[in-house]
């Protein structure tokens, strides 16, 4: 148990997503102007994140790894090379289901997510945290505190950056820096925040 | 002899708008508002009056600063005289020797001290204030804003949170870093989001570590190694800090190797108790620090660990060792980073103190973890005030319906 509460807290804060890997900054830039849309599109990823990180994780473990398929007889074979493209397609589809899903019995939390679903399709942050997954050799019960960890700390870094976007509206910005110039700047001092956690080993 | 005012009131034609040198007008003001009392006031029949006003609350914290500086200025001698004495030397080998051949170099002399002292004060201070402000006045004459008092806070902050043998070009980065990248790119004093002279210190702490931390930068004589106690702590616990010798009414004192500033928590209550009683900084955020920081260590003293004598640390020398102290009264209070709600701020307090407690205890890499606390927490001050006020909503929503 002790290992999956370290395993998530790594996850948010020590390597968030957004902030000390810099995945998924175009959604993370683009869909931060506002604190309420900002906290809904952190939950579809957390959401998305959740999901995708297990499947894959059953998909390369039960299919791809070096001698995976010896539960068929065969052995030898290793298709890990066909990890990247296999994340893809099963984020793509999990995606679309989900939206199928959410569309036929939750219609209030679809139209809440609205168009952030299909937009999560191409996030890096997804992608990322499926590739991590397969990198650090997670077990299933990891990736699956794994994928609620990453996706919590991608949420709660767009969710602040956000906060932050709307303080920043009173702010008098030089012209040539106003909009995505003076967004840059903030993530980056904000990921010097985050600094606070690099080297918490745990 | 015309007085000030009379020769401010002459050449004001030349700065205000059409006048030849109206570009300037920033500069004009500067001096003017420096020297006399600003007679702008609100007018109209909605405003609350009060006679505090930027100027006054700026020049109040400066003020706030006084003892710690004293004990900056006596503190950094001190500790480089006793430096000197157990390394054997009878000089300091750095041109600060030019000066102290007149007060020799006796740790038991106040004057020595304090010169010794004021030798390292100064010239960070001084540098700090001149490119600083060579910084703000390019901003201000070019985007017709005003410069204002905030930056002496800034500039004095900043100054008493460096180690004492910072390289005055690494001050001289760091101070551009926090002013421009820290405050002016969002326009100026109140627009920011972070703490400018915080973020100052940690563009140094990240892009030359080696000279602002370790064992060898706190106290100001070359090849002299002492490490600060906090250090010492993260070492090997209370044990490794009082068998170095530190007893805690000495650290409350502030006799120890650190920062400049920091090191007297006696100094920076009395500070904080000016800052209290004038009503410039917020008791809230300060009661949530403290509290914030009480409740975690005692937690993790509860917890105990075989392997982390940090774990044990009492919460009375986390008050007293670091910038502990300093950050909860002169860097969590400024009013432009920090939350704005009442209730906002116990809680921008209380994520400082434990985020300072657990970066002091279960960070490996950082000794000291103030600063970076505050900063995560000026970043989630916005998102605090935020659900704060939606709360106020939808409790009035439900009393209303």
């Amino acid at each position: 148990m002790e290992e999956y509460i370290s395993l998530f807290i790594k996850a948010v804060f020590v390597e968030n997503l957004a902030l000390a890997f810099f995945l998924g900054m175009c959604t993370f830039l683009a869909v931060s102007k506002k604190i309420s849309t900002a906290i809904g599109l952190g939950i579809a990823v957390m959401v998305v994140q959740m999901i995708t990180v297990p499947a894959n994780n059953l998909i390369y473990h039960l299919l791809l790894k070096e001698d995976a398929l010896a539960w068929l007889g065969i052995t030898g074979v290793d298709l890990s090379f066909l990890a990247l493209l296999s994340c893809i397609g099963m984020i793509a589809a999990l995606v679309q289901i989900l939206e199928m899903i959410l569309d036929k019995f939750f219609p209030a939390l679809y139209h809440a997510l609205g168009v952030f679903l299909p937009l999560i399709t191409v996030n890096c942050a997804i992608l990322g945290g499926s590739l991590f997954m397969i990198e650090r050799d997670y077990q299933f019960g990891e990736s699956v505190v794994y994928g609620i960890g990453s996706g919590f700390g991608w949420a709660l870094a767009i969710t602040v950056m956000a906060g932050v976007r709307e303080k920043l509206k009173y702010s008098d910005i030089p012209a040539g820096l106003q909009g995505l110039g003076i967004t840059f700047i903030s993530a980056g001092l904000m990921s010097l925040g985050f600094m606070a956690f690099s080297g918490i080993q745990l | 002899m015309i007085s000030a005012r009379e020769l401010l009131d002459k050449v004001e034609p030349h700065f205000t708008k059409g006048g030849k040198l109206e570009t300037y007008y920033g500069l004009y003001e500067m001096v003017d508002t420096f020297i006399y009392t600003p007679s702008d006031v609100t007018r109209g029949t909605t405003h609350v009056r009060d006679g505090n006003d930027l100027k006054r609350t700026m020049t109040f914290v400066v003020i706030a600063t006084f003892f710690c500086i004293m004990m900056a200025m006596y503190n950094t001698g001190y500790q480089a005289n006793l430096a000197i004495e157990a390394m054997g030397l009878t000089e300091s080998p750095s041109w600060r020797n030019l000066v102290m051949n007149i007060f020799g170099y006796n740790p038991m002399n106040p004057v020595s001290n304090f010169a010794h002292g004021a030798l390292f004060f100064l010239p960070i201070y001084i540098v700090t204030l001149a490119i600083g402000g060579i910084w703000e006045v390019l901003f201000a004459t070019v985007r017709g804003h005003e410069v204002n008092e905030g930056f002496l806070v800034s500039s004095m902050l900043y100054t008493l949170i460096l180690p004492p043998d910072m390289p005055l070009w690494q001050v001289a980065l760091g101070i551009s870093f926090g002013i421009v990248i820290g405050k002016e790119v969002f326009g100026g004093t109140g627009k920011n989001f972070l703490n400018p002279a915080l973020t100052g210190r940690a563009f140094l702490f990240f892009a030359y570590p080696a000279s602002i931390s370790g064992d060898s930068v706190w106290v100001g004589v070359d090849g002299f190694t002492a490490a600060t106690p906090l250090g010492l702590a993260a070492q090997g616990g209370l044990e490794a800090v009082q068998a170095a010798g530190y007893n805690w009414f000495q650290t409350f004192m502030g006799f120890m190797p650190g920062s400049i500033g920091e090191t007297s928590t006696l100094a920076i209550l009395i500070g904080a108790a000016f800052l209290l009683y004038t009503r410039i900084a917020s008791y809230r955020i300060m009661a949530g620090v403290l509290g914030g920081m009480i409740a975690t260590s005692i937690i993790f003293n509860f917890i105990g660990s075989d392997s982390n004598p940090m774990f044990a640390m009492p919460f009375y020398w986390h008050l007293t060792l670091g910038g502990f102290a300093f950050g909860m009264v002169y860097m969590a209070t400024d009013p432009v980073s920090a939350s704005m709600t009442n209730t906002g701020r116990w809680i921008f307090g209380a994520l400082i103190g434990v985020m300072v407690v657990l970066v002091r205890v279960v960070n490996p890499a950082f000794p000291e973890g103030m600063m970076l606390s505050i900063l995560f927490a000026n970043m989630f001050a916005p998102v605090i005030d935020y659900f704060v006020v939606q709360a106020n909503i939808k409790r009035r929503m439900k009393r209303h319906a």
